[in-house]
């Protein structure tokens, strides 16, 4: 089986770029099976199922997303090989724009678009900068230029990946993506001693353990000060 | 320059050599200021893990992809790739699998082909096959020539060469500039230098394609319909990278469609328009109709045609000049 691990900024066109280049690959024969984590709520999965796409969801509630993700995408991956899929997809978005739920040797795509800012891929860490495949959406409502202007922003912060502009609506560019997706000679059998790209950020404060309340004698743990002597 | 002797350069250094460093840099300003005078080498040994973890850092991958980003800004800047003179589709499929009757379709630079079919009938996958210059390995089964000649890959995958740049009327401008700091911008990022004169050019081919005229200053947000796509027409033929534009439609309402076309071939484009407008799929070389799929047919504008462009384009000057006296208030007489 192939994995690919596709994250992004909520809202940027994850599912949609996903489902279209599923769609492609399906009509070659390739048995293609999804998994969404999210958060707090997602019907994400109702679009796989109606795309005819066999989906599981995830939603981390109280606990860190990405933390759940790292958690549970070894079993999703075992439920995914004994399915008999040739290709699962797990998404997941980038909820802190910290985190890199990328496994490496594991095809990672990040999906960004167009509106979300010049600066955004700056802001992006890991997500972006260790993505194997960046795919730009939304570029049929924004200008020539500042397409061209957002994906030099990219490159700069990913000189290595490839960048893709895909219209998730159209699904212009998806047949193209699809085909860097599924490889048939790769073969996975198991993510066990697999190791992430990046480590995840590591917190355990009094606010982890459930406490509500704000005030200095209420923190403990793992806590940080914001500076606001120092001059920006 | 490898790993090792990046690292024996200081940021200060390295922006000298490589001016394009600076947005590179600009994604890890906790570390790199654009003005340090330390080596690089002694910058990274600084770093303790807990920065690592917080700025979310690899020292190995950040090292990386600074000689990444360096070899290939090079081959980019001093390679002079051969420009895109033609490029040409060899036939393939349609939706039910028939092979495509036409020879061969070709596209040179500055001239212009429409693009016609009904929605849904297959016009952006032949875009797309054009995008992605398809080496019969998409489902239409074309192939793509660049030059007359199997193209590089590299048109696929690299982020700052697009074979397509895209102009529809959806489009719109979102960046909270003014005109001259968009285009300043967008001249940045092509690494254009000197780019001054080359803005000038850009805002008066604009204003000539507009009845009102844009100042510099104006935030793009702000411009009429009209201005934004004469901007964005201008931008693109002088400030795009990419040798082939697509039009989809342009609309009638203020903007000089003919001069805007020519802006394009001007700068040696080779132009596609997806058009039901008479008046512009006659101004085209060619037009393609495209059924099922596939290319149905390719129509070289005829001489009669082109003497019915004329007439056209009799009628469509009346219905401006009475929608002008309309905007004035004045009553509409023959």
């Amino acid at each position: 089986m192939n994995l690919v691990t596709i994250s992004g900024p909520p809202s940027s066109g994850k599912t949609a770029v996903t489902i279209k280049a599923a769609e492609n690959l399906m009509k070659r024969g390739v048995k293609v099976g999804a998994v969404k984590f999210d958060c707090l709520h997602t019907d994400d999965d109702l679009a796989y199922e109606k795309a005819g796409i066999p989906v599981k969801k995830g939603l981390s509630g109280s606990l860190c997303p990405d933390h759940y993700f790292v958690s549970n995408i070894e079993a999703v991956t075992d439920w995914g090989i004994k399915e008999g899929f040739d290709l699962l997809v797990s998404e997941s978005a980038g909820l802190c724009n910290r985190c890199s739920p990328y496994i490496k040797e594991i095809k990672a795509v990040c999906v960004i678009d167009n509106l979300s800012g010049i600066n955004t891929p700056k802001k992006i860490g890991p997500m972006l900068r260790m993505a194997d495949i960046v795919v730009i959406t939304k570029g049929d409502i924004v200008s020539q230029a500042e397409r061209e202007v957002f994906a030099a922003g990219v490159y700069a912060v990913n000189p290595g990946a490839i960048i893709m502009h895909i219209n998730g609506l159209t699904g212009q560019g998806a047949y193209e993506f699809s085909t860097l997706l599924y490889d048939e000679k790769i073969k996975i059998d198991t993510l066990k001693g697999r190791k992430l790209r990046f480590s995840m950020p590591s917190a355990l404060c009094s606010y982890c353990l459930g406490e509500t309340r704000i005030g200095e004698s209420y923190q403990m743990g793992n806590v940080r000060k914001i500076n606001l002597d120092e001059k920006a | 320059m490898n790993q090792q002797e990046i690292l024996r350069y200081s940021p200060k250094e390295l922006l000298n050599i490589y001016p394009f460093l600076e947005a590179f840099f600009a994604g890890q300003s906790w570390i790199l200021k654009l003005d340090q005078q330390q080596k690089l080498g002694l910058l990274l040994e600084q770093v303790d893990e807990e920065q690592q973890e917080d700025y979310a850092f690899d020292k190995a991958d950040f090292i990386g992809q600074l000689s990444d980003f360096i070899s290939q800004m090079e081959t980019f800047m001093g390679k002079k790739d051969k420009a895109v003179e033609t490029l040409m589709v060899l036939p393939g499929q349609n939706k039910s699998g028939e092979a495509e009757t036409f020879s061969e379709l070709i596209f040179k630079t500055q001239t212009i082909t429409s693009i016609v079919g009904p929605t849904g009938s297959g016009k952006s996958r032949l875009l797309a096959d054009i995008e992605w210059v398809a080496q019969a390995d998409t489902p239409t089964m074309r192939r793509v020539l660049i030059n007359n000649e199997k193209p590089d890959t590299s048109w696929r995958f690299s982020g700052n060469k697009k074979l397509v740049a895209q102009l529809s009327q959806n489009m719109n401008f979102v960046m909270d500039l003014s005109v001259i700091e968009f285009l300043e911008l967008h001249a940045k990022s092509r690494m254009v230098a000197n780019s001054d004169e080359l803005i000038r050019r850009i805002i008066d081919a604009a204003n000539e394609l507009v009845g009102e005229k844009f100042e510099r200053y104006m935030p793009i947000t702000s411009l009429s319909g009209g201005q934004s796509r004469a901007l964005m027409i201008a931008d693109t033929a002088l400030l795009s990278q990419s040798p082939v534009v697509l039009i989809d439609e342009i609309e009638n309402a203020g903007i000089d469609r003919k001069k805007a076309l020519k802006i394009l071939t001007g700068e040696d484009k080779i132009v596609l328009m997806a058009t039901h407008d008479p008046i512009l799929a006659l101004m085209a070389d060619q037009r393609i109709v495209i059924k099922n799929g596939g290319i149905y047919k390719v129509i070289q504008t005829s001489e009669a045609e082109k003497a019915m462009l004329a007439e056209l384009e009799k009628a469509d000057q009346k219905l401006q000049l009475l929608r002008m006296s309309l905007r004035q208030g004045e009553i509409l007489a023959e």
